[in-house]
């Protein structure tokens, strides 16, 4: 989905052949996992198929990428809708965190040790992410690595939060009776 | 790398408060260290005590081997004023003195004389990006100039050790990285240690290392310098 619209994004400016396409995209967004040949090609199908891409140009040769796409006024339209609609709020991605402390209450097990060993990993990569940001060779590097220190931050808030509260969790989930068992 | 700060097992109480309960922590020379803990852990009255403005009522602070804690407040005064400088969340600025002046107080107030002390403090305009701005008042500065200027005080007497209380604590992000990459380059290149309390982790990650206090007590040392 995301792969589609970057696409449409990269072909707004100019028309492009798909080998061109991929470069772009790599060096835009492909920096934790560039996008192989094969899934820019099918990716230019598929929008061409609902017409939000066409083919410009097929210059002489064999190969996927003689051809030349170019946006259509439908894929405007339809870029245009997919960035003015807000994203769903993704709030449970480290629940992980959240089910590690209340099964280690459960079991009797320190949640706090889990919850120390967790902080001091998530201030580790912060500290190579802060690096690595320092370094960005470009603003958008830069924002990417501001992108998830700003989410291990936000991890990190609840882990402080959660500590200051471990007492009260601890009795909760302690004292409360399975409702099945009623 | 030796050590150049040391703090063994402090305690102080306000009152029937204990807010260090045999707190010790250790400083590289050169290193930058980021003392975090909930709020009442007691990390501010460690930092007070390891710079002297707060006497433990127990336990011993170690300046590159000498022992501080129980100087006579003019000694730790002086040390305070030619070993040690100090960042604070608000900037603690002197509002009446033009920016490059609150840069040269620490010189001033060492006894170097006016026109060297602006001499000497001028160059930090431009090390700071604060070009043209050494004629204004605190109250015609931004937030991050101000915290800026705060910064260049602290390093101008290149003080062995600096202290920073929660130096990015009134700043915007934006500010925030600017003041410390700031703060971390010119505390490298000086070979200054930093200690600094923070609450906000994407500040204590410019920190070559991270201290956590909790009730008073280191619990947790992160990063190997």
């Amino acid at each position: 989905m995301t792969v589609s619209y970057a696409l449409l994004g990269l072909l707004e400016g100019s028309s492009r052949h798909g080998y061109d396409l991929k470069r772009s995209y790599d060096r835009r967004f492909g920096e934790v996992k560039p996008i192989r040949f094969g899934q820019v090609y099918r990716t230019l199908s598929q929008l061409e198929r609902d017409g939000l891409v066409e083919v410009v140009g097929v210059e002489a040769g064999s190969g996927p990428d003689r051809k030349r796409y170019s946006i259509t006024p439908e894929g405007v339209t339809d870029l245009d809708t997919w960035l003015g609609e807000p994203e769903e709020p993704q709030p449970h991605r480290q629940s992980v965190l959240f089910t590690k402390v209340v099964v280690a209450l459960l079991s009797g097990r320190s949640a706090e040790h889990f919850l120390d060993v967790q902080r001091a990993m998530h201030l580790d990569t912060m500290k190579a992410l802060t690096t690595a940001r320092r370094n960005a060779a470009t603003t958008q590097d830069a924002l990417l690595a501001d992108f998830q220190l700003f989410h291990l931050e936000a991890d990190l808030r609840w882990i402080d939060h959660t500590e200051s509260r471990l007492a009260a969790l601890a009795e909760e989930v302690r004292d409360v009776p399975d409702p099945r068992r009623r | 790398m030796s050590q150049i700060l040391v703090g063994d097992d402090l305690h102080k109480s306000f009152g029937l408060t204990q807010a260090l309960r045999g707190a010790s922590i250790v400083l590289d020379e050169g290193e930058i260290v980021a003392v975090m803990g909930p709020s009442g852990s007691g990390k501010s009255t460690l930092l007070h005590c390891l710079a002297g403005m707060l006497t433990p009522d127990r336990g011993e602070v170690h300046l590159a081997g000498r022992r501080i804690d129980q100087l006579p407040d003019r000694e730790r005064a002086h040390l305070r004023r030619t070993v040690f400088g100090f960042v604070f969340q608000f900037g603690q600025l002197v509002p009446e003195l033009p920016a490059v002046e609150n840069i040269a107080l620490p010189l001033l107030l060492a006894g170097r004389r006016r026109k060297h002390a602006l001499a000497a403090a001028a160059p930090w305009l431009s090390r700071l990006g604060l070009d043209g701005l050494g004629e204004r008042l605190p109250g015609e500065l931004s937030g991050g100039q101000g915290q800026r200027v705060a910064m260049a005080r602290a390093l101008v007497a290149n003080p062995t050790v600096v202290f920073a209380d929660e130096p990015t604590g009134s700043l915007d992000s934006v500010a925030a990285d600017e003041v410390m990459e700031l703060l971390v380059d010119a505390a490298r290149e000086q070979g200054t240690s930093v200690l600094m309390v923070t609450h906000e982790p994407r500040v204590a990650a410019y920190a070559d290392r991270t201290v956590m206090v909790r009730d008073g007590v280191d619990a947790l040392g992160v990063g190997a310098a």
